[in-house]
């Protein structure tokens, strides 16, 4: 290929502005975090954490803040909870489409994608809506009191749930066909039954492929806004305490202080998934 | 008796994936569609009909919010590929073997860095007392601080930072897959640069393009917080549309017609990309 030098600078520019274009905004979020101010704007007061470990107002810090600290909370309940659900469901769903062959397969692949290409406002409202049917249907006809149909935390775990699950099954599905199957006919042949098969040949084989997805639907989970907004109850998740905050007080540097935590966490989380995807060099 | 046992455990198996599906996503995409047909005559009194659909069009408000929103949302996915393609080309084609691991990494970091950190950074850079216009009164550029939020531009901006890493993902991939030999092929046999860009580059990246636009522009059609908190209270957004009708008008009937109406547009427009490039749902969204 015929390239000029001019044409090759210009280019790397490019290059190098969409990266600060990429890192400019979370640099900001992250810098005033420790800014000894009591707004996140420059000029630059010099360098403090009372905004993570400060226990008194004004500058009350993330770590003795109750409602962020509730927040963070929640959103680990719920991002546990959602996360292991979603991989038991995405590992049956793997074997399903990998495994086995029934009518309208299909047919049925492309609903499981759907899912994804749903916009997440929309999955929150039509179960907000449907459960609310089920939930006044109960209370008319039968008399009773589902709460936990109404907004709030099992709401929130099954709204998350409902498209977590295209990811998981897809991160697992992957896995599961590059699995040599005469691996589990050797096992099968020397006499080991099939659950015992399944769990020391196939499961230990899908680990790394659990794991990622567990921590990618964890991930996912933990930031996600727009189907939470709509199902939320009493007890909100970080996010959208956060959000609240920014709306209704505006931004103080606790905000960045958030983000900075959140940035760390998931940061580290990510690299847990990458590292466990590499495939093992000597093994 | 081996029949029944593998019949049973089909059963079993596919359970777990009819619930979700039955009961998360179809049962209450109906229900939507139920309520959305339901017109409020009195206290506890419904008819059914289309009535709030001819209430939809009948309110400009409404409609141009929706055009407004689409449009956007086609403009910030065309932006996110015209912005992104060159990027992309450049990790998969050019970067070298390392550096390339290491910008794909850094392309991802973002990508699991919550919609709120990244839209409250473009605050904390945009606003009036913020980053940008306080350095720019301190060069001497500009006299007085500058409010740059709350306008269509730092929205397309915003946006289009929020969803950018969705197009570069899939494109990196399909680009990684494309021999080089192709190309040497194409200016062998005489052609310029820009007939293999037209002719060899953008056919093989099709998968790869389609996928990007499709997850680009639902994400960006229902995207909620970028156009919120960076439009402020004007940016007459579909999804703050339905928000409101739903949580502070505490109106089901119209906001499900408006839910019903943004999943009709976004299928269709997702449909026609599909049937236009060839592509099917599996080969494009699932390879992620």
């Amino acid at each position: 290929m015929q390239r000029s030098a001019g044409l090759m600078f210009v280019y790397r520019a490019y290059v190098v502005l969409f990266f600060l274009y990429l890192v400019a905004p979370l640099a900001a979020a992250g810098a005033f975090a420790f800014n000894d101010s009591m707004f996140p704007s420059l000029p630059w007061q010099g360098f403090t954490l009372d905004w993570f470990f400060s226990p008194v107002e004004p500058k009350l810090g993330l770590f003795y803040d109750d409602r962020l600290l509730r927040g963070l909370q929640n959103s680990l309940v719920i991002g546990l909870i959602v996360s292991a659900l979603a991989v038991a469901a995405g590992t049956c769903n793997a074997f399903l489409f990998e495994r086995r062959q029934f009518p309208f397969k299909r047919l049925l692949y492309i609903l499981m994608i759907v899912p994804l290409v749903i916009p997440g406002v929309i999955l929150g409202i039509s179960i907000l809506v449907f459960a609310s049917m089920l939930a006044n249907f109960a209370d008319q006809t039968l008399g009773l009191f589902l709460t936990w149909l109404r907004p709030g935390i099992p709401l929130i775990v099954l709204g998350q749930f409902s498209f977590l699950t295209t990811i998981t099954s897809l991160v697992i599905a992957a896995r599961l066909q590059k699995f040599d199957i005469s691996l589990e006919e050797a096992a099968l042949n020397l006499g080991a039954s099939r659950i015992r098969v399944l769990l020391t040949v196939t499961l230990p084989f899908l680990a790394p492929a659990l794991f990622s997805a567990f921590v990618v639907a964890f991930l996912v989970s933990f930031e996600n806004f727009n189907t939470t907004l709509m199902l939320v109850g009493s007890d909100a998740p970080l996010t959208i305490t956060m959000y609240d905050r920014m709306v209704k007080v505006g931004s103080t540097p606790v905000l960045n202080a958030v983000s900075v935590f959140l940035m760390l966490g998931s940061g580290l989380l990510a690299l847990a998934s990458v590292l466990a995807q590499r495939p093992r060099k000597a093994a | 008796m081996r029949n029944d046992a593998g019949k049973l455990s089909l059963i079993l198996l596919m359970a777990p994936f009819a619930l979700w599906i039955g009961l998360l996503i179809v049962l209450p995409q109906l229900g939507i569609g139920y309520v959305s047909l339901r017109e409020k005559v009195g206290i506890n009194q419904y008819e059914f009909g289309p009535g709030n659909y001819a209430d939809f069009i009948a309110e400009p408000i409404y409609r141009n919010t929706l055009f407004r929103t689409a449009w956007m949302s086609i403009l910030v996915t065309a932006l996110a590929l015209l912005v992104g393609f060159p990027v992309a080309w450049y990790i998969a084609k050019i970067a070298r073997e390392r550096s390339r691991a290491a910008l794909f990494l850094l392309c991802l970091i973002p990508l699991w860095v919550s919609d709120l950190v990244r839209a409250y950074g473009w605050i904390v850079l945009l606003r009036e007392t913020g980053v940008v216009s306080t350095v720019l009164v301190g060069a001497g550029i500009i006299a007085q601080p500058v409010e740059m939020l709350y306008n269509d531009v730092t929205v397309v901006i915003g946006l289009v930072y929020t969803v950018i890493l969705f197009m570069i993902v899939p494109l990196v991939s399909t680009l990684q897959g494309m021999d080089d030999a192709l190309l040497e092929a194409g200016y062998n046999l005489g052609g310029g640069r820009l007939t293999v860009f037209r002719r060899i580059i953008v056919p093989y990246a099709m998968p790869g393009i389609v996928a990007g636009c499709i997850i680009t522009f639902m994400l960006t059609a229902g995207s909620y917080l970028t156009p919120i908190l960076l439009g402020g209270k004007n940016s007459s957004w579909f999804t703050e549309q339905i928000y409101n009708q739903f949580i502070t008008r505490y109106n089901w009937e119209a906001g499900a017609t408006f839910g019903v109406l943004l999943l009709g547009f976004t299928s269709l427009v997702v449909w026609a990309g599909l049937r236009l490039t060839g592509q099917s749902l599996s080969t494009t969204v699932a390879k992620e």
